[in-house]
């Protein structure tokens, strides 16, 4: 890690905002920890939101695969500021009425193409409030789903590359599409 | 008070990239040598708890709680800070200090100091930086120039290894490099592209103290070749980079002259009236808080910048009532460090066939053009950009297209587009009223007087930044960036972890605390040679000067030792 990833992590280069961030710039104010703030069946919705957005295919195993679940309740719980710990849990419930109003039956009993139907508008609505320059609560399922996948071990070594010594640095060496990237 | 059995005739305060030069160069000179160091050990490879972890090894991936972040807003803010690197930085409570304006002080208290975590960037000042601050008249004559320092520089590079390429640029002297990091594809376009359009500028491959093609004299350290993994700052296994502790601290103790005493801050430096020499220094251990006398001859301040400059204001006598050797009142004044605020970077289309093996821990330089041999700007002094072209994993996928499910995750996991950016590194102007002072009533856990800061920007670092986001800018735009970003990060001072001066080299004792061989003018056994000593702060990444300076001073100091002059 050099200057130029410290560069890249305020998101001054990508313009990419890490949810959670605003703590450790402006201080925030010490959340009221209550056990369970994220509960065993929320667990399993999260680990479906997350297949979801990155499912299991013939290349790559899925976000299931890399716990996404666990992964996105310790970092809501140990590392987002209370009000984001709010919104998140507040889209848990709005997704669980969403499945309610739209399939008439829970998140969790709808099939695989019913998630993904379901999932679709919500991602184009929350792209649209970044837009804006709002955070939409799947903002975070989504951000948190990338974030885990690609650096879990499954997501880090089958859907990337992962070389963790190198050896040595060669600059320039051909790239066809569809290449997989290197894992960081 | 207890005063040790053991007899020394150097002693070395702090461990970090000059106290490791100071305790190798004495120790090889025969000198009995005590380097006390305020942090714990940390022994090479044994210490280095992060160095093979996986990234999903990590609880947070990288990032620290919510509550270490709430409790230690100063120190993550460092570059390099992670969950990886966290155990090499202090923790904000511990080490408090008063801002009298906004200052980051960013300090790793452990055997290897910041070495361990530094830049890595050694590029060798130019004689125009020497002179140039007394040229335009922003600052005092150095009491030395290019030459006195350039034998010492490749005494230095020798030794802990920079790579580089030799390329003749009268602002950046070459040096003695190993090969060269690769540009990627897009930095060799980057480089055609300044070359054609800006003659006086210079685009070229990084001056880095790794290790591209391990010599004999690394090999004998028992360092080996860098791996490019790029997470240097976790201590590297291989010692495939320069610090203390893979490279000068043991290299010191193979003569069986090094004795290191962790947990031991220093109080003050003590003066004999009686031969007008200082005898030792007090310390105290920073986990029994028991005081001890250590007495030497010699004396060698590397405590870092800030942190000599406190010891040093705390050092009365009845001879010295305002700091040892401060008679003209200079002392802690004048502090300077670098102007890092200034960011620019944009999007590189193309390209998209070429890609890159390994992880490039180093940047390629673009060396100073600004005011080298005159000022010809509308302010002083220069500025090196540091600069690059990356290629990450996939982002950003176009608006129209569906960003969830199986095509989703293929296409994001696919290299994305080429960035460029570019930072700068600029000089800054030392000045009367930037600096540190003691605390007239708060005091640490050890009973030693917090460090005040009141150090801030000026009118020529505005101009300065100005001149660095508009030139970055027609630098992108004609290597062909679209999404052409400025930025100015507005981090206080202290954030580019460069800061310096307090404590300046000069040839006259009325405006200057050391003389040519960074001797206290007035106290002729007390070396400075870290980065309190500098009387400007050049433009260059300081390090290597440090390390060059020291050895230098060492070497003068041991002569003199041995001639019984000291």
């Amino acid at each position: 890690m050099n200057r130029r990833d410290a560069l890249k992590l305020t998101g001054s280069i990508l313009g990419t905002t890490v949810i959670g961030a605003a703590c450790f710039l402006d201080g925030c104010k010490r959340a009221n920890r209550e056990s369970g703030l994220i509960t065993t069946s929320d667990l399993a919705l999260l680990d479906e939101l997350g297949e979801t957005i990155l499912p299991a295919t013939d290349r790559s195993p899925g976000a299931k695969d890399a716990g996404i679940g666990i992964f996105m309740k310790t970092i809501v719980t140990d590392c987002y500021a209370p009000a984001e710990q709010q919104r998140f849990i507040d889209g848990l419930g709005q997704i669980r009425q969403r499945a309610e109003r739209e399939y008439g039956k829970g998140f969790m009993e709808l099939s695989p193409i019913e998630r993904y139907g379901l999932l679709l508008p919500l991602d184009k609505e929350a792209r649209e409030a970044a837009g804006k320059g709002e955070t939409h609560y799947f903002s975070m399922f989504k951000q948190l789903t990338l974030w885990g996948y690609f650096s879990s071990e499954p997501g880090a070594t089958k859907a990337l590359r992962y070389n963790p010594t190198p050896g040595k640095f060669v600059g320039c060496i051909p790239y066809n599409e569809g290449d997989k990237a290197w894992a960081r | 008070m207890q005063q040790p059995a053991e007899v020394f005739d150097a002693i070395v305060v702090g461990s970090g990239i000059s106290g490791g030069w100071a305790a190798k160069e004495l120790c090889e000179q025969g000198l009995r040598t005590l380097v006390l160091e305020r942090g714990r050990n940390v022994v090479h490879q044994k210490d280095y708890p992060t160095a093979q972890m996986h990234p999903w090894e990590f609880k947070y991936r990288g990032r620290m709680s919510r509550e270490f972040y709430e409790q230690n807003p100063l120190i993550s803010k460092a570059a390099g800070f992670g969950a990886d690197t966290a155990h090499f930085f202090i923790q904000d409570k511990d080490h408090p200090y008063v801002q009298q304006k906004p200052f980051d002080w960013i300090r790793g208290y452990q055997v290897g100091g910041k070495s361990l975590t530094w830049g890595r960037a050694c590029q060798r000042w130019s004689d125009y930086e020497f002179t140039a601050p007394h040229r335009d008249g922003y600052g005092i004559e150095w009491p030395i120039g290019y030459n006195d320092v350039a034998p010492w520089y490749s005494h230095v590079e020798k030794f802990i290894g920079v790579c580089g390429t030799k390329d003749g640029i009268e602002a950046m002297p070459d040096g003695e490099f190993l090969p060269p990091f690769d540009f990627n594809c897009v930095e060799k376009h980057m480089h055609k592209v300044v070359q054609e359009h800006f003659p006086d500028r210079h685009l070229v491959h990084a001056r880095w103290a790794h290790l591209t093609e391990p010599e004999e004299i690394h090999l004998q350290q028992g360092r080996g070749k860098c791996q490019a993994r790029n997470l240097c700052m976790r201590g590297c296994p291989f010692g495939g980079y320069f610090s203390s502790v893979s490279s000068t601290l043991p290299w010191a103790d193979k003569t069986g002259n090094l004795t290191i005493r962790p947990f031991s801050v220093v109080h003050s430096v003590r003066y004999n009236e009686d031969t007008g020499r200082a005898s030792g220094v007090k310390v105290i251990d920073t986990n029994t808080h028991e005081e001890f006398i250590y007495e030497a001859r010699i004396i060698f301040l590397n405590a870092s910048a800030l942190n000599t400059n406190l010891i040093l204001l705390n050092s009365n006598s009845s001879r010295f009532p305002h700091g040892l050797g401060n008679d003209n009142g200079l002392l802690g004044t004048h502090i300077g460090f670098h102007l890092y605020r200034g960011s620019v970077s944009g999007r590189m289309p193309g390209f998209g066939d070429s890609y890159m093996y390994g992880f490039n821990p180093s940047e390629p330089i673009l060396a100073n053009f600004r005011n080298l041999k005159r000022q010809e700007m509308d302010f002083v002094g220069g500025y090196t950009t540091f600069c690059g072209a990356y290629r990450e994993r996939k982002h950003h996928l176009p608006d129209s297209e569906v960003q969830i499910g199986a095509d989703f995750k293929h296409a994001v996991s696919e290299a994305g587009d080429w960035y460029i950016y570019m930072y700068m590194q600029g000089e800054t102007i030392p000045k009367k009223g930037n600096r540190v002072f003691l605390s007239a009533d708060k005091k640490d856990q050890w009973g030693i007087p917090l460090l005040v800061t009141e150090v801030g920007y000026d009118e020529n670092d505005e101009k300065m930044l100005a001149d660095f986001l508009e030139q970055g800018t027609e630098m992108l735009e004609k290597f062909g960036c679209t999404d052409i970003r400025t930025r100015d990060s507005g981090q206080a001072p202290g954030l580019d972890i460069h800061e310096m001066g307090g404590v300046r080299m000069g040839k006259d004792p009325g405006d200057s605390l050391l003389n040519e061989w960074n001797q206290l003018h007035l106290c002729k056994n007390v070396f400075v040679t870290d980065g309190a000593c500098m009387t400007s702060t050049g433009n260059q990444s300081p390090s290597i000067l440090y390390m060059a300076l020291t050895a230098r001073a060492a070497n003068f100091a041991a002569k003199e030792f041995k001639q019984g002059r000291l």
